[in-house]
């Protein structure tokens, strides 16, 4: 399981945290201080992983590096380090598609459609989505509903004959 | 938009989140969010707030909550916010609860009600808004409240619906299995739901159902092979693709499934193996996601029933990842190499030299991988190696679990697979040095115990050298102020009891040290106790031996003061020891027996030397003794009365009590009547184990059976290195010769030990000759062993190395000697290795050192390779640059791979983005200068604000 996703600019300021699990702030505080400390330790060209119990007993780590952001993932070992390097390719690929070139800022002032797009992709802490083009199929909907609350398209409840996608 | 600015909020927004990305310090940050929370608190209590400003405020608080400070006065608004019609004001509400809340905050039930409501929504969006909260949202209480709903919507119209409630469900089967075990089922309808997506997020809770019990789904292992082949063979959609690959999570979840089903069941396992093959052969090794599946599927291979044929696939997969440039791949290759080394031990020799690489990497994630692997393929031939490098790494790391963690590991294997006493006792040494409080105290008893029993009974003469060795070895550190407490307790234990057994150092001296170690921890009790117990040793010892002794001026004022001690215990030593000063050489010998600490104490429990003085007394009326335990409370009376028979003379006085002493109650009642008296050896049961054995007894439990306390758990480590101890200690005494003519050398050597053990082990400039050493004893070379058991100096070190069963290792131990570059320079050692050592340097010359890569370097090149060492290794590195060269390229330019992918399977909702590659300039520039406009100004506090992400 997907224990968090965090992502922190190159200066350790928070830009973007859920976790899964619930943890009290000071707690989410403390490992997002450890976390950059140890991230900043790291030399350029090493692995992406890390295991450090600070994180929490059983747990690794995942980070990436884009432009001035770590994007990082903790995670347990019902998970794939290498997958989940992927997965935030995924994300920073929808985030790209959506923003358009994006960059630290639009992260920072539309975090609540990032947080949108994050429960497309992962939802209560399982991989749920691989695909930014569905990811952004979804997330055009609800915006086009959030604008005009009058397009909403309703569905029968009946379950009969619905097709693939 | 009025007031918003081109990023969908207020200015005020951007002036906050600028002034902080400003901000200089921490508190000038908190300063500032301190003053946000000041305006929020006001303004978001003000009535009628436009519902856009207040999805704005909540938006501030969810900011403002991620930099670390609390909002929790803006929850209530979130929650109300949640009710809401609007979907946007309604997703807001919901995000912000879902991060502001746990799942079991007071606020949680103004929620539900909500969330049942927008379950029923006829709007699909509505309903995975309500069914995200829920995965977060809904604890054990509050599942009765929505799990009926969440159940019916398994069976939505739309699959982002089912999907999401299958998500749900998952979540609540976290929370509380049993709220939902009725519902399991609907996890194995799911599986085969019309829809992929669906499938796939079915197999996240099966997954966590199988890791708790495999066997209900035995029954599915045919369907999860069968899904995966049809993956495999691309029948799923093409939107399921990442990367050519199709659906990897799919893939990658159902190889974890399959590793749990197939292991242990070989019918299970049989089904799996063509699918895995065919994963295996059709994986893109080039992608990322490839090599991800490729790891799953070797970690699968490891866990099922072994088939020969996949294990050699997944050992050049492994290779592969080993050769590769990523450091990436080489931790998967490592991970993947501890797997399988469990099952086929033999397949990590082919790796030696990239493992020993990623164990130098200054990756240091790799570098614990690797450790984790050595621990897993120690045996006893690279125990010394392997450990040493271990020792090195825990000094060298401050993070404290590691410490402990790599420290228990040390003792372990060093408990398990020593080749030697000494070197176990110096390994103990360092492992005490550096991280002794943080091993088990136990190790501590474990070398005392060594020390004190030897390697058997018979050979007195490397017993005392082992003993000598590890006094000398003491001595040198015992001054050093930050040794561990458990470590000064062995220390003043040994220096107590053998520091003046050979006759090499005064006894003044080591009293002096004892002396200095009670000064310098005068707060711990405990090491004042061992030490001021070693001082009445040595004094006995010297008495005894009828030497002239005087107590030094400190050991006299020491005395004095622990006479004053506010701890009995410490007191009590120190009245002991001043009676013992008063006592005859005879007297004193008697009570303290040189080296007797082995010797069984029997206590003969009835006491019977008492017999006639309780009797006397009981005839003059006294009463009799009545055990404590039966003493309490109102059966005091009839109690006395029942014993009244046992008062009868007849009975020979065989009183229960004596039977089970409580050692407290006689300790106090006995010592003034035996201790002036009686010298034998037996006379009562606590008193004389801590004379004898020393205040381990009293550090342990406060109990009084001192011998069977030193004898505690200790018996398995007595097996690992009873038999071939002895051995060793035959091969060292023949060398005792060599040992006592480089005495003096030893001095030298010894005075280096703190010094040198901390330098780095390469102080050879040719690394990959160095390295290739390291390899051959880590992993062993195979033609190095016959050649090795006919040289000449090699007999008497086959003795040594009896350690296992393993013929094939006899010879294995002198491999690692001639191959640990430099030897340590233990003290300890100067016996047994040093004379090995030096027999080596005669009698080896350099190629046969290098033969144990012979086997290894796979063909005729030997000869050449052990002389061009360098040549081997740029061999290597060439190969396996050609290999990564694309996946390389990939991982430092992943999005320009990706988008390519995107322009080739063209989607409509996929904006001309596809355009260009790499950051748009224009883009970035209007961008910057929309923010300028807004009075947001890069600065150079944080220049790379405004720089796009994938530039």
């Amino acid at each position: 399981m997907i224990r968090a996703v965090i992502v922190i600019n190159d200066q350790g300021k928070p830009r973007l945290v859920k976790f899964y699990d619930y943890q009290p702030v000071e707690k989410q505080q403390e490992i997002i201080r450890n976390i950059y400390g140890v991230l900043c330790s790291r030399a350029e060209n090493v692995s992406n992983f890390v295991q450090d119990s600070t994180f929490g007993p059983d747990t690794r780590l995942v980070y990436k590096t884009f432009a001035t952001l770590y994007f990082i993932v903790i995670f347990d070992d019902s998970e794939n380090e290498l997958a989940i390097l992927d997965l935030m390719q995924v994300f920073v690929e929808t985030l790209d598609k959506c923003f358009g070139n994006v960059c630290e800022l639009d992260i920072v002032f539309n975090f609540n459609k990032v947080h949108t797009i994050l429960d497309e992709i992962i939802l209560g802490g399982q991989v749920v989505e691989m695909s930014s083009s569905e990811v952004v199929k979804a997330l055009d909907d609800i915006t086009r509903l959030e604008k005009n609350p009058n397009s909403i398209v309703r569905v029968p409840k009946s379950i009969s004959g619905w097709q693939g996608r | 938009m009025g007031s918003q600015g081109g990023f969908g909020q207020s200015k005020e927004f951007l002036d906050l989140v600028k002034s902080i990305g400003e901000a200089r310090s921490k508190s000038e940050e908190d300063r500032i969010v301190l003053h946000e929370i000041e305006t929020l608190k006001r303004r978001i209590n003000e009535p009628d707030i436009p519902k856009r400003k207040m999805k704005e405020y909540i938006i501030r608080l969810v900011y403002i909550e991620m930099l670390g400070h609390d909002a929790s006065f803006g929850y209530i608004h979130a929650v109300k916010m949640t009710h809401d019609d609007s979907l946007l004001l309604k997703r807001t509400g919901y995000l912000a609860v879902t991060l502001f809340l746990n799942e079991d905050h007071d606020l949680i039930i103004l929620i539900v009600n909500t969330i049942q409501k927008d379950l029923k929504s006829d709007n699909f969006l509505v309903v995975c808004a309500a069914l995200n909260a829920c995965c977060k949202l809904i604890n054990e209480e509050t599942i009765p409240a929505v799990i009926q709903q969440v159940v019916e919507l398994l069976g939505h119209q739309k699959e982002a619906v089912r999907k999401k409630a299958v998500m749900a469900l998952h979540s609540f089967h976290q929370r509380s299995s049993s709220s939902v075990n009725h519902l399991i089922s609907n996890f194995r309808k799911k599986l085969s739901d019309n829809d992929p997506g669906v499938m796939g997020a079915t197999l996240c809770p099966l997954y966590d159902l199988i890791v708790i019990d495999v066997n209900p789904y035995k029954d599915l292992v045919a369907s999860f092979v069968n899904i995966l082949k049809q993956v495999a063979e691309r029948r799923l959609p093409k939107t399921y693709d990442y990367h050519q690959t199709p659906a990897p999570f799919i893939q990658i979840k159902l190889l974890k499934i399959m590793a749990l089903l197939g292991s242990g069941d070989k019918k299970s396992s049989e089904q799996m193996y063509t699918v895995i093959g065919d994963i295996m052969r059709k994986s893109d090794t080039a992608s990322n996601i490839g090599n991800a599946i490729l790891f799953e599927c070797i970690c699968c291979i490891s866990s099922i029933q072994p088939s020969p044929k996949l294990l050699e696939t997944a050992a050049d997969a492994i290779a592969k990842f080993l050769k590769s440039d990523s450091h990436n791949l080489k931790y998967m290759g490592i991970d993947a190499l501890g797997r399988l080394i469990r099952i086929n031990p033999d397949i990590a020799e082919q790796h030696q030299l990239a493992v020993i690489d990623c164990l130098e990497d200054p990756d240091d994630t790799l570098k614990r991988k690797t450790f984790e692997l050595l621990y897993k393929m120690t045996k006893s031939s690279n125990v010394e190696v392997i450990v040493d490098r271990m020792i090195d790494y825990m000094i060298s790391i401050n993070d404290s679990h590691y410490k402990t963690e790599t420290a228990s590991r040390c003792v372990e294997l060093a408990e398990q697979f020593a080749p030697s006493n000494h070197w176990f006792i110096q390994t103990m040494n360092k492992v005490f040095q550096h991280a002794g409080d943080l091993v088990n105290p136990k190790v501590a008893h474990n070398l005392m115990r060594l020390i004190a029993e030897g390697f058997g009974e018979d050979d007195d003469a490397a017993d005392s050298q082992l003993r000598s060795s590890a006094v000398e070895s003491y001595l040198k550190i015992v001054d050093d102020p930050k040794l561990p407490s458990a470590f000064l307790q062995v220390i003043c234990w040994v220096l107590g009891e053998y520091g003046t057994a050979d006759g090499k150092y005064s006894a003044s001296y080591i009293s002096g040290k004892l002396c200095d170690v009670a000064e310098a921890h005068s707060s711990d009790d405990i090491i004042r106790a061992y030490a001021v117990t070693a001082l009445m040793k040595v004094y006995c010892f010297e008495k005894a031996a009828g030497r002239k002794t005087s107590l030094l001026p400190e050991c006299q004022s020491l005395l004095e003061e622990l006479s004053a001690s506010h701890s009995s215990d410490l007191q009590q030593r120190a009245y002991e020891f001043r009676a013992i000063l008063d006592l005859d050489a005879n007297a004193v010998e008697n009570i303290m027996p040189l080296d007797a600490s082995c010797e069984d104490i029997e206590i003969d429990k009835s006491l019977p030397f008492l017999d006639n003085y309780v009797h006397k007394s009981l005839e003059q009326g006294a009463e009799p003794y009545i055990p404590e335990n039966e003493r309490s409370g109102t059966l005091n009376i009839s109690n006395i009365i029942n014993r009244n028979p046992y008062e009868h003379p007849a009975h020979s006085l065989r009183f229960e009590a004596y039977e089970v002493p409580k050692p407290v109650v006689p300790t106090k009642l006995t010592p003034a009547v035996t201790y002036p008296t009686d010298l034998v050896p037996v006379p009562e049961p606590s008193y004389q184990p801590t004379l004898s054995s020393g205040p381990i007894s009293d550090a342990g439990s406060g109990s009084g059976s001192g011998s069977t306390e030193l004898r505690l758990r200790l018996d398995g480590v007595q097996k690992k290195w009873g038999k071939p101890a002895y051995s060793s200690a035959a091969a060292s005494s023949t060398s005792t010769i060599d040992s006592q003519r480089t005495t003096d050398n030893g001095a030298t050597q010894s005075d280096n030990v703190t010094s040198k053990s901390r330098e780095p082990r390469q102080p050879h400039v040719e690394v990959s000759e160095e390295k290739q050493k390291l390899a051959a004893s880590l992993f062993g070379g195979r033609t190095a062993r016959p050649e090795r058991k006919q040289s000449g100096s090699a007999a008497g070190h086959s003795k040594v190395s009896r350690t296992t069963n393993h013929v094939e290792d006899k010879a294995q131990p002198t491999t690692v000697a001639t191959a640990v570059q430099p030897p340590p320079p233990d003290l300890l050692d100067l016996g047994e290795s040093s004379g090995a050592v030096s027999s080596y340097s005669s009698s080896v010359d350099p190629f046969k050192q290098l033969e144990g890569l012979l086997d290894l370097s796979q063909d005729g090149h030997a000869v050449t390779t052990t002389s061009t060492g360098p040549d081997l290794m740029s061999l290597y590195s060439g190969a396996s640059t050609n290999g990564q060269n694309q996946n390389q390229n990939q991982n430092l330019n992943p999005l320009i791979n990706e988008k390519d992918n995107m322009n080739g399977a063209p989607n409509p909702s996929n904006r001309t983005a596809s355009l260009t590659k790499g950051p748009s300039l224009k883009d970035a520039l209007d961008k910057d200068a929309l923010v300028r406009q807004m009075g947001v100004n890069p600065t150079s506090q944080n220049p790379n604000l405004f720089s796009d992400l994938l530039g």
